[in-house]
């Protein structure tokens, strides 16, 4: 017989026995959350990935304000890629009384790459998904547009030389972003090949040429890095990751909640497969020893360990990447719906990281325990006794923490993060433990307590030292999970999803006159009940950072470049608002009369180099404005509501050119009085927030169902250690409890001790548990996930009596057997 | 003077203890033949199993040597120890050690596969039908009785027509009946098979049976 058939067969032979259950169901369990939220991101995350494109109407948009070499589309096209391109500019639109002035978008077929255009056949109808692009001669006009002119679909519109019939209500494009507020004027979407009749392009006109593209990630990539070569500095390239701060931090919060999850959910994995593979090992110590003794090498023996973790290996990746498909199956099914995009397919990807995890796990936690087989003394067929091969402990350890940062490394794929996790588990472990010993040593005072069942339960944790350390880490480990399953994530989710409320406002008016702003209080105060707030709103550019003239810095990246040479964003309050936390210096009290207050956002802040105290200046609407930089703040930018970068404090603002803009609310069945508002204040430019909304909404639904999902295998996870620190010390209980019956003792009092013993056992973890909830909850609430996370007392109760119920419950249910058999079968069992 | 299969020379074993170093076995010298039986007995604690496994090359010796069928053991490493006793040696244990992911059949035939003999089903067959056991083939050893399980273990050690059998209490695990069989049984193959037998035994009958008694008190061979 070879070493491989030996192996298989032993297997084989051990897993219809059920002695393998507990190490196949640990690495299972693994890959299957592996291989699902592997799945999971790569699908979904696609989907979500092109719903943010369709902010950008691509994957990759080229802006200028000169043309772009038609060259770029030609190019892209022989890559593979899809391209588009688009004119924008501002110019007079002339109906038959009235005039306005529209932004006119100009796009060629194709538009928009990504994402979709909703139309209605009348102002503020039904609003539905359309295909293609206005026909030439043809217009699609905002509704704002529409009720400036106080026309209607069917209108002919003069625009430039020429004129065009609007043929549709245009409720949604790509692109109408919450944070761009540049587009002032109300759009006109035409066919790019009525510009030249238009002949609206002359010298000194604002137009801005643009192209986009998509296609596949890594083709998009690469064609990125060419154009950065190609491009002049005039062009500006815009990725994914520009599309929308909203959009892009509801993204990397779910990511860091499914990674969080599958990495609980392997650690977990990987101690019970240790242990499991330990016992599995130590079972196998007499077989081993026989086989020698009939004349197997060492090379026999080595063959069929090898072979046996390899069937492991093919085995639990195969099962565990099916569950993880299946699983991924269910949770895409379950919100389909909210996705209005197609799903890529299943990449081959995710199922080769189900046999990566399987391979590590295996190789790492149980390779080591098995390996030591092949050194079994065959002196073991005639002493029983002997001691089973000592596992050379450093070097084991090393592979297995090797495996773990490997196993961690692949799913962050962040080397920082990889040394805050490493660092933080080492910290975890390296707490647990000591504080496992301590409550042992503790417990051990108690012994003389009570009766011979409490002797000899507590005489048990204490004389099992080291084993009893371990099964309380285990027990707490599974446990802490538990809590934060059930505590923390609730909490924590919750707190995510009322970043964005059901009311969140689903419009914005800008370009409000602060005179008008009595009148457009008093309408919304009359039909929707509320007024809402305003927001001073100042166009400005940087002029002077901390003495120095902008036009001479040099920048250190594009964000900060960006941020000091265009005209941004300013506002002035008197009030921090709630989404926003002072990270350093402090909020002004008051209107200071002498100079004008700014608070920066911590990022940018950072990007140029500003510090509280320093000076900057600002150009505002021609008037040149010194201000005095008092507090940092961080902004939370998934917030859904208008965000600054720089925010003054009132007094001299309030001078200074401004128009105001507000958010409102509207309620989708009082979605008519907007046709009122228009009418009544037609400079008011409306915004429909509610795609983004609901697109930001869709993410963090979505993955919050995701992260459920894969909690749950985390409690799986959870339990196979429990199961595996139970089976560990089971052969030893069934001979202790033989010896203990026949000494006279009776089943009552052998359970009795195994109550005591687990009982006690489940409330040191559940203890322990409690202590390591509440620290991660709070750390991983406040430093992963920016969220406020107040702490839950109900915690530490909840853990100990968890933790002795379960532990206490499940162990004695699982060594009842021990108890059962007949002590002669045990005793006789050689 | 008949082959010497089995000798050995100023033959010591000794194990670290608490209490400093300890003596098992002291400067032990015996010389079995070819074909010889041979009980070796003494009171508890003797060293007696020490000896067998010492001579069966499962363990090393602190001092001495041990010769084999020709090898000298204290020269092989554990892998070329382990094909000695493939190719050469039997063993049957007191408590059977059968592998019990193995079936009866499958059992008899492992040191067959292991040395990579032919005919090893056949064989294997063969041998258990002789033991009475043709119905047991497909049985796994928790289905089968004590005496059963001896016997497939007996099957077992002969299949390879090993030159040496070694027995560590046979039929300690067995009642005095059945024990008689297992015993009559390692005779008569013993017999059949010209097989060089070593065994271990606190059974006074047993021991008479053998050609020649060896006892072993505190680690010493009793002149
Ligand atoms: N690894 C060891 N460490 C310490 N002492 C040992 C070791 N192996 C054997 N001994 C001791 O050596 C002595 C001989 O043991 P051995 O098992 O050879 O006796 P035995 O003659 O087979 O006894 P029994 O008839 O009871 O089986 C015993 O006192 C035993 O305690
Ligand atoms: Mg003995």
């Amino acid at each position: 017989m070879s070493g491989l058939r030996f192996g298989l067969k032993t297997l084989l032979r051990d897993s219809r026995t059920g002695e393998l259950g507990v190490l196949l169901a640990a690495i299972v369990v693994a890959v299957t959350a592996m291989t699902a939220v592997g799945f999971f991101t790569d699908r979904v995350g696609g989907a979500i990935r092109t719903q943010a494109s369709a902010v950008l109407a691509g994957d990759l948009d080229l802006s200028s304000t000169d043309p772009i070499p038609a060259e770029y589309m030609r190019d892209a096209r022989a890559r593979g890629l899809d391209a588009a391109e688009l004119m924008t500019f501002p110019t007079m639109a002339l109906a038959a009384d009235n005039n306005s002035l529209a932004l006119i978008k100009a796009v060629s077929s194709g538009y928009p790459l990504r994402g979709e255009i909703l139309v209605s056949p009348q102002m503020f109808g039904e609003a539905a998904p359309v295909q293609g692009i206005p026909a030439p001669g043809e217009a699609w006009a905002e509704p704002g547009l529409l009720a400036r002119l106080d026309v209607d679909v069917g209108a002919t519109l003069v625009v430039g030389s020429a004129s065009v019939v609007v043929t549709q209500v245009l409720d949604y494009q790509p692109g109408q972003g919450v944070g761009g507020f540049s587009q002032l004027a109300a759009g006109l979407l035409v066919n790019i090949a009525d510009v030249q009749a238009f002949d609206v392009i002359k010298p000194g006109s604002r137009i801005t040429y643009r192209q986009i593209f998509a296609g596949e990630p890594g083709a998009v990539d690469d064609w990125r890095a060419e154009l950065r070569v190609r491009v002049g500095k005039s062009v500006r390239i815009r990725g994914l990751e520009d599309a929308g701060e909203q959009i892009t931090a509801a993204i990397d919060r779910a990511q860091r909640f499914l990674t969080l999850a599958s990495l609980v959910t392997v650690i977990l994995a990987a101690v019970a497969t240790a242990m499991a593979a330990r016992r599995y090992a130590l079972r196998h110590l007499d077989t081993i020893a026989l086989m020698k003794s009939l004349g197997a090498t060492q090379g026999f023996i080595l063959v069929s360990t090898l072979s046996q973790l390899g069937l492991v290996i093919v085995v639990t990746a195969l099962l565990g990447t099916f569950l993880g498909y299946g699983a991924q199956g269910v949770l895409v099914g379950l919100g389909a719906s909210l996705l209005k995009v197609d799903l890529p397919p299943a990449s081959w990807f995710a199922g080769a990281l189900g046999l990566l995890t399987a391979a590590t796990i295996t190789v790492g936690f149980a390779l080591p325990h098995l390996l030591k087989l092949k050194d079994t003394p065959p002196m073991r067929v005639l002493r029983h006794d002997l001691p089973p091969p000592r596992l050379n402990t450093g070097l084991s350890y090393g592979i297995a923490i090797l495996a773990l940062l490997f196993m961690i490394g692949a799913i962050v794929q962040d080397l920082l993060m990889l040394g805050l996790i490493a660092g933080g588990l080492i910290i975890v472990g390296a707490t647990a433990v000591a504080g496992g010993w301590f409550l042992v040593w503790i417990l051990t005072r108690f012994r003389g307590a009570a009766g011979v069942s409490w002797r000899y339960g507590l005489a048990n944790i204490s004389r099992r030292g080291s084993e009893s350390v371990v099964q309380i880490v285990a027990f707490a480990l599974s446990l802490m999970v538990l809590l934060l399953l059930t505590l923390v994530r609730s909490d924590l989710l919750s707190e995510w999803q009322r970043t964005v409320p059901e009311d969140a406002p689903n419009y914005f008016l800008i370009n409000i006159e602060p005179e008008q702003w009595p009148g457009i209080s008093d309408f919304f105060e009359e039909k929707i009940g509320t007024a809402p707030d305003y927001l001073p709103f100042l166009r400005g550019r940087v002029t002077r950072i901390k003495g120095e003239a902008v036009d001479d810095i040099q920048f250190p990246n594009p964000r900060a470049e960006n941020f000091a040479k265009r005209e941004g964003n300013l506002t002035w309050r008197s009030a921090l608002p709630e989404t926003n936390e002072i990270r350093e210096g402090e909020w002004w009290a008051a209107a200071n009369q002498g100079e004008i207050e700014a608070s920066l956002e911590v990022g940018i802040a950072r990007d140029l180099g500003i510090a509280v105290g320093d000076t900057l200046g600002f150009n505002v609407g021609g008037e040149d404005v010194d201000v005095r930089v008092t507090s940092l703040r961080f902004v939370e930018w998934d917030s859904m509501q208008p965000n600054f970068f720089v925010m003054l404090s009132p007094g001299l603002t309030e001078e200074l050119p401004q128009t105001y803009i507000a958010s409102v609310f509207i309620p989708p069945e009082k979605r008519r009085i907007l046709s009122d508002f228009v009418r009544e204040f037609p400079g008011v430019t409306l915004l429909d927030l509610e795609v983004i909304l609901s697109q930001v909404r869709m993410i963090i639904e979505r993955a919050s169902m995701a992260v459920q999902y894969v909690f749950l295998f985390t409690l799986l996870a959870g339990i196979t250690v429990l199961l595996a620190a139970i089976q560990v010390t089971k052969d030893e209980r069934r001979f202790e409890s033989a010896i203990l019956h026949t000494l006279g003792a009776g089943r009552r009092t052998i359970m009795q001790g195994l109550a005591v013993e687990f009982t006690a056992l489940g409330t040191l973890a559940g203890l322990l548990a409690a202590f390591g909830a509440t620290a991660v909850g709070w750390v991983v609430a406040e430093q992963a996930f920016e969220l406020d996370y107040g702490l839950n007392p109900w915690i530490w109760l909840v853990g100990c009596l968890v933790g002795a119920l379960i532990v206490g419950f499940c162990g004695t249910l699982a060594t009842r057997g021990a108890v059962n058999e007949p002590p002669v079968a045990v005793l006789r069992d050689g | 003077m008949q082959d010497i299969v089995l000798r050995t020379e100023a033959l010591s074993k000794k194990v670290s203890s608490p209490e400093g170093s300890l003596t098992i076995l002291d400067d032990v010298r015996i010389a079995v033949q070819s074909g010889e039986s041979v009980a070796l007995v003494g009171p508890s604690g003797a060293g007696k199993t020490t000896l067998l496994a010492l001579l069966a090359g499962l363990d090393r010796p602190s001092h001495g040597h041990v010769w084999l069928c020709g090898e000298e053991l204290t020269a092989l490493d554990e892998d070329g120890r382990a094909r000695l006793r493939g190719d050469r040696v039997g063993f049957v244990f007191q408590s059977f050690h059968l592998v019990p992911s193995l079936t009866a059949l499958e059992n008899v035939m492992l040191p067959l596969e292991l040395t990579g003999a032919d005919g090893a089903k056949a064989r294997a067959t063969d041998a258990l039908t002789s033991m009475g056991l043709g119905e047991r083939l497909g049985h796994y050893p928790n289905q089968l009785s004590g005496g059963e399980k001896q016997r497939v273990a007996i099957s077992r050690a002969f299949i390879t027509k090993p030159e040496v059998l070694f027995a560590d209490e046979p039929t300690g695990n067995l009642d005095t009946a059945t024990g008689e069989r297992v015993a009559s049984l390692l005779f008569d193959l013993n017999k059949e098979f010209q097989t060089t037998l070593v065994l271990v035994t606190h059974d006074r009958e047993l021991a008479a049976r053998c050609d020649r008694i060896i006892e072993l008190a505190s680690g010493k061979v009793v002149p």
